[in-house]
């Protein structure tokens, strides 16, 4: 076994354990949401989905998807492989994200706005951002050769990067239906103690369910970029 | 600068020079353009959507997937007998070689666009009147952008399987801000709205125009150089 190997096992088993952890945490999550949480007044018992939809997109939106297009700029300035590795785990993590986003959202706005879907802004900038992951993995998985996968993938991540701005000014001209932030604003938060703590551990285990992705998907592409480089060697 | 500026004018003048001379990929977009546009006639119900309500929207559409189309053949022709090699050896700034293969790409996707917009309003019987010059402003403006990206990733495509699939889905993305406001500009030009209406959306197109431009020259050398 290589180092290379050895340290791609290593990870992947630490990959494992956090996610482990993070998926108990998850399910410790909803239980505290849908047994020691109050109902909310207006929504009753769909607002319990807020618990798993608002950390994911946190998440996706703040941490996973910028750290993407990120590793994406130092790795065209560096040219470092494990940044070009960290970009392509965090991409697909952001994906997932992404996904968990897209799919509560509207399982929430059916009983409370009425409908599955809206052109909202919010709504709107993540699928966008869903779709610029998805032509992320699609252009990654048609490159053979690892460096123009990497420099390419960084160039779309750091394009998309600039992208984003426009999206948001080009979609925000709409006025949105989507509830504006409870949490993260400039007074302070304006939800129940109860509530509040529900929310922030359920930020903390999306964290750590990023965390427990991405070191095991780093593992597996280490072992992967090692098993290529024992058969080219 | 002057040099530079030569160079690039040395690549675009070969590219349309080479296109002029077979017309294949030229004529396949327009003719694709034509066939959207026809398409776009059988699938809607002329008795009960106006044609004016339509119209921005059908411009658009048949604009974003001709573009495509026309953008996909600028790095593909280098790939036979190794000629981007060649043009990589050749003595020019990577500048200068992304600005040709633009100012190629941008005249391509123009030309097909001039096709378009005449059989646009012959096919719809519009009346286009004083909205032309705005509506010609707004074509320029989102091209600019679009093309510019467009530029980039078909490098990129051109190096991977299924380049004519890739195109399209990383870039789509990246056309529907410019797109979103090009529509917000042909609305009010279309319905004769005054110019305050209009230059919001043309702001935005120029704003996007210098960022991915820009972007576009900075980032062409990590795509090109290995």
């Amino acid at each position: 076994m290589t180092p290379d190997a050895a340290r791609a096992r290593s990870l992947m088993t630490r990959g494992v354990v956090l996610t482990v952890l993070a998926l108990i945490g998850q399910a410790a999550v909803m239980l505290l949401a849908i047994q020691f949480t109050p109902v909310e007044a207006r929504q009753g018992m769909a607002q319990k989905i807020f618990y798993v939809h608002v950390p994911a997109a946190v998440i996706a939106l703040w941490v996973a998807v910028p750290l993407t297009a990120f590793a994406g700029l130092l790795y065209l300035w560096l040219h470092d492989p494990r940044l070009d590795r960290f970009a392509a785990a965090s991409a697909e993590v952001s994906t997932v994200l992404c996904g968990i986003v897209l799919a509560t959202g509207p399982i929430w706005g059916k009983p409370i706005w009425g409908t599955w879907w809206t052109w909202d802004g919010r709504l709107t900038l993540t699928l966008f951002l869903f779709f610029l992951l998805l032509g992320y993995h699609t252009l990654r998985a048609a490159i053979r050769d690892p460096g123009d996968r990497a420099r390419f993938s960084a160039v779309l991540g750091v394009m998309g990067l600039v992208l984003v701005p426009f999206i948001h000014l080009s979609v925000y001209l709409w006025r949105g239906l989507h509830p504006q932030p409870v949490v993260l604003k400039p007074s302070a938060p304006s939800l129940p103690p109860e509530m509040l703590r529900t929310l922030l551990s359920g930020f903390a285990v999306a964290f750590l369910l990023y965390l427990g992705f991405v070191t095991l998907r780093y593992g597996i592409q280490l072992a992967r970029d090692a098993r290529e480089a024992a058969h080219a060697g | 600068m002057g040099r530079a500026l030569r160079h690039a004018l040395a690549i675009a003048g070969k590219d349309l020079r080479m296109e002029l001379r077979t017309r294949t990929s030229l004529l396949s977009a327009a003719v694709f353009a034509a066939l959207v546009l026809m398409v776009f006639n059988f699938a809607r119900d002329p008795t009960a959507v106006a044609t004016v309500d339509l119209a921005p929207s059908i411009l658009w559409v048949t604009v974003t997937f001709a573009s495509v189309v026309a953008m996909n053949r600028a790095f593909t022709v280098e790939r036979e007998n190794g000629a981007f090699d060649g043009l990589l050896l050749a003595p020019v700034s990577r500048e200068s070689l992304y600005l040709g293969k633009y100012l190629a790409n941008l005249a391509f996707v123009l030309i097909v666009e001039a096709i378009t917009l005449p059989l646009f309003v012959l096919f719809f019987n519009l009346d286009l009147g004083g909205a032309l010059p705005g509506l010609l402003l707004t074509l320029l403006l989102a091209t600019i952008g679009f093309v510019a990206v467009g530029t980039v990733f078909s490098a990129m495509v051109a190096k991977t399987r299924f380049a004519e699939l890739m195109l399209p889905i990383l870039l789509l993305p990246f056309m529907v801000p410019p797109l979103i406001f090009a529509v917000k500009t042909t609305v009010p030009l279309f319905a004769g709205r005054p110019l305050s209406d209009v230059l919001p959306g043309l702001r935005f197109l120029a704003l996007y125009d210098v960022a991915f431009v820009t972007l576009s020259v900075l980032l062409f050398s990590a795509v090109v150089d290995e």
